[in-house]
Parts: structure tokens; C-alpha cells; sequence
């Protein structure tokens, strides 16, 4: 066990930290946050830059398209990005991350030579409608209605949290389609194209002033028998094949900025005279500590994943967990020391601060990750129905 | 990547595991308890198994493994609480004569201002003295000692000293120094076996225990306790094996210094934390004397004033930054 990386990475890295310089230099200035056309031809256009370069889904299988690169090698390409100021995935996060390797997973032929390509080239943009007003941490109870009418499903209900819905082509969409079977068995994973009558979509603004986020409503749409991936009541195992791919390296991007965050933090307290206090002082070293210590569970996430050893899971949900809540520590500390100055919300550290609670609400709660680290690592038996 | 146990680091930590499974037998703690906290057979058995020579040169009676070798077998000798200056014994395996097989105990003390306390000082045959100077070997029996008469933790008897003697120099401030730096990381690798050993015991008697008709771990109350100990354990002993890696490789990183302050302030914390969270899950039978599950907060608690204390480590981490 050691903290060096191989030659190979280190070649990897140097190749990788001098094509993102140079790209980074020629990009165009970044778009305003609420102008989401101008968004979407920002990100799709560095996907198409990454695409042309061969660092377009770097860590897809090549079968798929991707560079089939090693979660070290991911994991390097993320660093020397974030070092490079190069964007992340942007608008594309639900195609690359999500349904690009569901459907590289557990697409037909025809589906993954149809999808696949124009993600990794930034052609075509996808969303997610899995969440629903009544169907949230309980995501398996969702509603939303898919009847079979000759070769097409009709779709009624209503999706929620719905990220860059106003830009998307697609939405990986999950409908019921047996409602008397248990609720896991009855869910069916679907290709929804965005310019199918009987969609509307209404943004949803967020407390951090922006609407990424957007309600889709669904009345009477019609999608084709075609575009299901996966058997009819086999939508669910469909859709967290996908969780079980993660490998350690969802939060890479984030962490690093929050390392710069910290440096940030610590500099304010310096130029405020607020470092002079020692509790202060403690509370910053504490919070590095535990962002250093993070790094090194990433490092050891990728090491297991790509020796496909430890116990599977338990690297990301304890990850999760505490990474959420340094966030929230930080976030608190930095309004504290921010004082009067913490009442703008264009301050970075206060939008950190907000960020942060959104951080232990998405993509499974804290209460549910503990749930999810009780019962499937610790093996602690269910809550009483 | 190479930042997760190989084959052979696996073998190594079973091995001391095995070695120490009957310090982990119900009744054993007591026996400890009242023998001082140091069974002279059993630290030389520690002596033979490599634990105080494991980074010594082979014609020394070592492996020549390096500070990460070292950590593993900490955090199983935390694991299963076994009691004794054991970090300073394996510091000293190359500078005191007899240490690196078990068959002198050296004890350790941090000099400052103000009353030393001196952990073991009755079961140390060498008690080595530690400040910015350097080493000192200061004779046990040299200068006037009040024992604590109720020690916090059973296994850790503690004396307090007044007046410590200088001492005569065994090395300087370099030695010092590494001393720190590797003593820290060993410290926080033991209690990284503790945050690890209270996690395990927690969700045991979680698993077992019934009440409302159910084991109590199925509620969420005792869950997500369980959870939080598990997420503390792992967290720490990331932070351990990367402060243990960075003394080994410092070229490796920007900062060893910092990653020794993080791990020793997130491990003992760690430790700390979960030594309480289970005394909880434990309810009031964890409260009681017999159940043992005392023992491992009390230790924690010992391990919490090494290295100057909990606040100086991150005041050492903010130093880094």
C-alpha cells in the first residue's frame, strides 16, 4: 500500500495536464447561470472538444465508445480537470453518468448504436424522470402510469427534480406498468424523447436562486414499445445496475472544489484577523483534516474498485455520508466568519453553504445512507414495515 | 492506485489478529487489570511476533517493514485493547537494548510545563522522556511519583511527577522529531482499532438484543448510530493509512506533517466518539464494570492526551494550512 501512482498514470497525467491547458485556453467565457440555451452549446461544445480528443467517457467500456480508462486513470483526468479550470460535465451529467451506461449496460443493439454516440459527441442531452412528487426516498412506490396501447406505451403522471428538463432531448423515464405486482416489480425503464406532445415543463426554483431543477408533467404521452430498455417490470434492477457501476470517483470534481473552498475559507479568516482566535483556528484544521481524510477514502474507493476488491458500496455511502456534512460544517464556519458579508448570495461561501443542503437531500438522503449503510453493510435487520 | 492493503499486508494483519484473539476473551481485560496492565510472558510473545521489530534490519531482528507495515499491526493491537507502552516500546526497539524483543518494557513521557504523567511507570524497565531536544532515558526509580490511586482506564495505570530529572541524552532533536511524527501515526493506527472494535461490538449486540419484540438495530434510533460509528472508523483509518504511507514516501504528498496531525486528531476522535456511541448502544448494561465496553472509551480517552491532546493536533493541522 502506498500514495504513488504507477508510471503509466503518471504518463497518463502529464498527456492529460497538457491537453487540458491548451483546450481550457480556446474555451469561450462561461455562459450566464439562467441562459440555458447558452448553457447547453457551452457544455455540449466541451464534450464534443473531449469527444474529439478521445477523453469523452473516458471510463465507458470501449464496446460502448468510451477509452475504457481505469478508475486511477478516471480519477487522474478529473484531478488535472478541476486543476485546469476545464468544466465538468454540466448538462451532460444525466447522459454520461447516468443513462449513457445504464443503456450501454442493458440497451439492445440497436439502443446503444441509436444513444450512445451522440452523448459522447455533446449531440444530444438527457434528463431523469425517476422522482415524483409522492415518490421520493421511497422512489420504488412511484406512480406515474405507462398503459400498453398496441406498440406504444401512454404515459400519465408527473416527475419532479427533473435537472436541465428545459434543454434536454431525452429523459430516462420510470412508469409503472404492473400496479398489483409488489411495488419493485412493477416498474418499467423507458426512452422518452422530450418533443413528444403532451409534456410540459415547469421550472422549479431552487433556494439557491437557480432552476435547474423542473416539474414534467405528463398527459397522454405516447412512447414507443421500442424505446423500453429491459423486460416490462424489470425497470428497477435496470435502473440501479447503474448505482452499482459507481467507482468512487462521483464526488472527485466536487471534493477537489471544496478543498479550494477551504483554502478560501482559511484565507478570509486570515485577512479578517478571525484566524487569531484558536477556536476558529481549530474548527478550519479540523475541516482540512476531514477533507484530506476524504481524499485518501477516494484514493482507497478507486484502488478497491480497480482490483474490484473490498466490500461493494461501502466506499461511497460512507463517503457520502460524512462529505455531506464536513460540507454543512463548512458551510456553517464560513457563515459565521462571513458575518454581515454572508447576506449576498453571489459570495461563494454562501452559495457553498446552501449547496450544502441540498447535498444531504439529493441522490439519497443522510437518513437514508445511514439506512443503506445499517442494513446492507452493517447487516442490521429492517425497520418494522 | 496502490492505496489499499496487497496480499502480504492482509497476511500481516491476520497474523497479529490471530496472535492477539485471547486478549479479546471475555475474562482477560480483568486478569490485565490486575496485573498492572503488563503480563511480562505476553509482551515478550509480542516481542517474538515481530511487534516491536517489525521495522528493524534483519540483522537487528526485524523485517525491515516500513511505518505502514507498523500501522497495521497498531490498529490490531487497538483492535483488541492490549494494554502497555507499546508505542514507545517499539520507538525504542533500535535504541534500547532488549526493547525490540519484548524483553525490556520502555515507557514513554512527553516533557512540558507543568506535572508529567507517566503511563505504566512501575512495569517500565527504561522510561524515555520526549521533547524538542531530543530523547532522554531517565531512570524509573530516580525521582518521586504519586500514583493516581482510581486511573481512569483500568489498564493504564498513571503516576503523576512533579519534578521530572533530565535525564541522560539518548539522541537528538532529529530523533525527537521522528519520534513524533511516527509515535502519532502508530497512536492513531490504535485507535483506529478501537473506532473499528466498538463499530463491530455495537452492531453485534445491536443484532442480538430485544426489545418491543424486535432486535433494536432494526430501528432506525440504534441504526443510524451504527452507521455513523462505522462511517468515524473508516474515515480515520483512511486518514491513518495515508498519514502512514506519506512518513514512508514523503516525496508522495505535499505535507507529512499534515497528514500525521489529521489522522492522529480524526483516530482518536474516532475512537473517542464510538467508545461513547457504544457504551449507548450497549445501554445500561454498557454502563456496568463487568461488561467491558468501558474499557475501550477509557482507552481512547488515554490515547486522547498523546502528542500534546485533541487540540493541538488541530491546531498542528491548521498550522499546515
Amino acid at each position: 500500500m502506498d500514495l504513488r501512482t504507477s508510471p503509466d498514470e503518471q504518463a497518463f497525467r502529464a498527456e492529460a495536464r497538457a491537453w487540458l491547458e491548451a483546450a481550457v485556453a480556446e474555451l469561450p467565457p462561461k455562459p450566464p447561470a439562467e441562459d440555458w440555451a447558452a448553457r447547453r452549446a457551452h457544455d455540449t461544445t466541451w464534450q464534443r472538444t473531449l469527444h474529439d480528443a478521445g477523453y469523452a467517457g473516458l471510463d465507458w467500456p470501449p464496446e460502448a465508445g468510451g477509452r475504457g480508462a481505469t478508475p486511477g486513470q478516471h480519477l487522474i483526468f478529473l484531478e488535472e480537470a478541476e486543476r485546469a479550470g476545464a468544466p465538468y460535465v454540466g448538462v451532460g451529467f444525466v447522459g454520461l453518468l447516468h443513462a449513457g451506461p445504464t443503456i450501454a449496460a442493458e440497451g439492445s443493439t440497436e439502443q446503444r448504436a441509436r444513444y450512445l454516440p451522440p452523448i459522447l459527441r455533446g449531440e444530444e442531452v438527457w434528463c431523469q424522470g425517476f422522482s415524483e412528487p409522492g415518490a421520493g426516498s421511497d422512489l420504488a412506490s412511484l406512480s406515474t402510469r405507462a398503459v400498453l396501447d398496441g406498440d406504444h406505451y401512454v404515459v400519465n403522471g408527473q416527475k419532479i427534480w427533473t435537472s436541465f428538463a428545459q434543454v434536454a432531448d431525452f429523459c430516462e423515464l420510470l412508469v409503472r406498468t404492473d400496479p398489483a405486482a409488489p411495488k419493485h416489480r412493477g416498474i418499467t425503464w423507458l426512452i422518452l424523447p422530450m418533443d413528444t406532445p403532451g409534456i410540459e415543463v415547469r421550472p422549479l426554483r431552487t433556494i439557491g436562486g437557480s432552476s435547474e431543477f423542473s416539474e414534467v408533467f405528463l398527459t397522454d404521452v405516447r412512447v414507443p414499445v421500442a424505446n423500453r430498455v429491459g423486460d416490462e417490470n424489470d425497470g428497477w434492477r435496470v435502473a440501479m445496475v447503474t448505482f452499482s457501476f459507481e467507482r468512487g470517483t462521483a464526488f472527485v470534481g466536487d471534493l477537489l472544489g471544496a478543498r479550494r473552498l477551504h483554502e478560501s475559507l482559511v484565507e478570509t479568516a486570515r485577512a479578517s484577523g478571525a484566524w487569531e482566535d484558536g477556536g476558529i483556528r481549530r474548527e478550519l484544521g479540523h475541516l482540512g483534516a476531514d477533507l484530506d481524510a476524504l481524499w485518501a477514502l477516494t484514493l482507497r474507493n478507486v484502488t478497491q474498485a480497480e482490483r474490484g476488491s473490498g466490500v461493494p458500496g461501502l466506499g461511497g455511502s460512507v463517503f457520502k455520508l460524512h462529505y455531506t456534512q464536513v460540507r454543512h460544517r463548512m458551510g456553517d464556519l464560513a457563515m459565521r466568519l462571513l458575518g454581515p458579508d454572508g447576506l449576498d448570495l453571489q459570495d461563494e461561501h454562501v452559495r457553498g453553504w446552501v449547496y450544502a443542503m441540498s447535498m444531504t437531500i439529493a441522490a439519497g438522503t443522510t437518513q437514508i445512507q445511514r439506512n443503506i449503510i445499517g442494513e446492507r453493510i452493517l447487516g442490521l435487520p429492517k425497520e418494522p414495515a | 492506485m496502490n492505496f489499499d492493503l496487497d496480499a502480504d499486508e492482509r497476511a500481516l494483519q491476520q497474523g497479529i489478529r490471530d496472535l492477539c484473539r485471547s486478549d479479546t476473551a471475555p475474562d482477560h481485560p480483568r486478569a490485565r487489570e490486575a496485573a498492572g496492565g503488563v503480563d511480562r510472558d505476553n509482551w515478550r510473545e509480542l516481542g517474538r511476533a515481530g511487534v516491536f521489530a517489525l521495522r528493524l534490519a534483519e540483522s537487528e531482528g526485524g523485517v525491515e517493514l516500513g511505518l505502514t507495515g507498523a500501522a497495521l499491526v497498531f490498529e490490531e493491537l487497538g483492535r483488541a485493547l492490549v494494554p502497555g507502552p507499546l508505542v514507545a516500546s517499539h520507538l525504542a526497539g533500535a535504541l534500547v537494548d532488549g526493547a525490540a524483543m519484548g524483553d525490556r518494557v520502555v515507557g514513554l513521557v512527553e516533557r512540558g510545563q507543568g506535572v508529567a504523567f507517566v503511563e505504566h511507570l512501575e512495569a517500565v524497565d527504561v522510561l524515555v522522556a520526549l521533547d524538542d531536544d531530543g530523547l532522554w532515558s531517565v531512570a524509573p526509580g530516580s525521582f518521586e511519583a504519586e500514583p493516581v490511586t482510581a486511573p481512569l482506564d483500568p489498564l493504564t495505570p498513571v503516576h503523576r511527577v512533579t519534578e521530572l530529572p533530565m535525564g541522560e541524552q539518548l539522541a537528538g532533536p532529529e530523533d525527537a522529531s521522528r519520534w513524533w511524527l511516527e509515535g502519532a501515526v502508530l497512536t492513531a493506527a490504535f485507535a483506529t482499532g478501537i473506532a473499528s472494535a466498538t463499530t463491530d461490538a455495537a452492531v453485534a449486540y445491536a443484532k442480538e438484543r430485544e426489545q418491543f419484540g424486535r432486535p433494536i438495530g432494526s430501528f432506525q434510533a440504534v441504526k443510524h448510530l451504527c452507521a455513523d460509528m462505522l462511517t468515524r472508523a473508516e474515515v480515520g483509518r483512511a486518514a491513518t493509512y495515508a498519514a502512514a504511507c506519506a512518513v514512508d514516501d514523503p516525496a508522495a504528498v505535499d505535507d507529512p506533517g499534515r497528514a500525521v496531525a489529521s489522522a492522529l486528531l480524526l483516530a482518536t476522535e474516532a475512537a473517542f466518539v464510538n467508545g461513547k456511541d457504544c457504551i449507548q448502544v450497549h445501554g445500561g448494561m454498557g454502563f456496568t464494570w463487568e461488561a467491558n465496553v468501558h474499557l475501550y472509551v477509557k482507552r481512547a480517552a488515554v490515547l486522547r492526551t498523546r502528542f500534546g491532546g485533541a487540540d493541538a493536533h488541530a491546531e498542528a493541522a491548521a498550522a499546515t494550512w
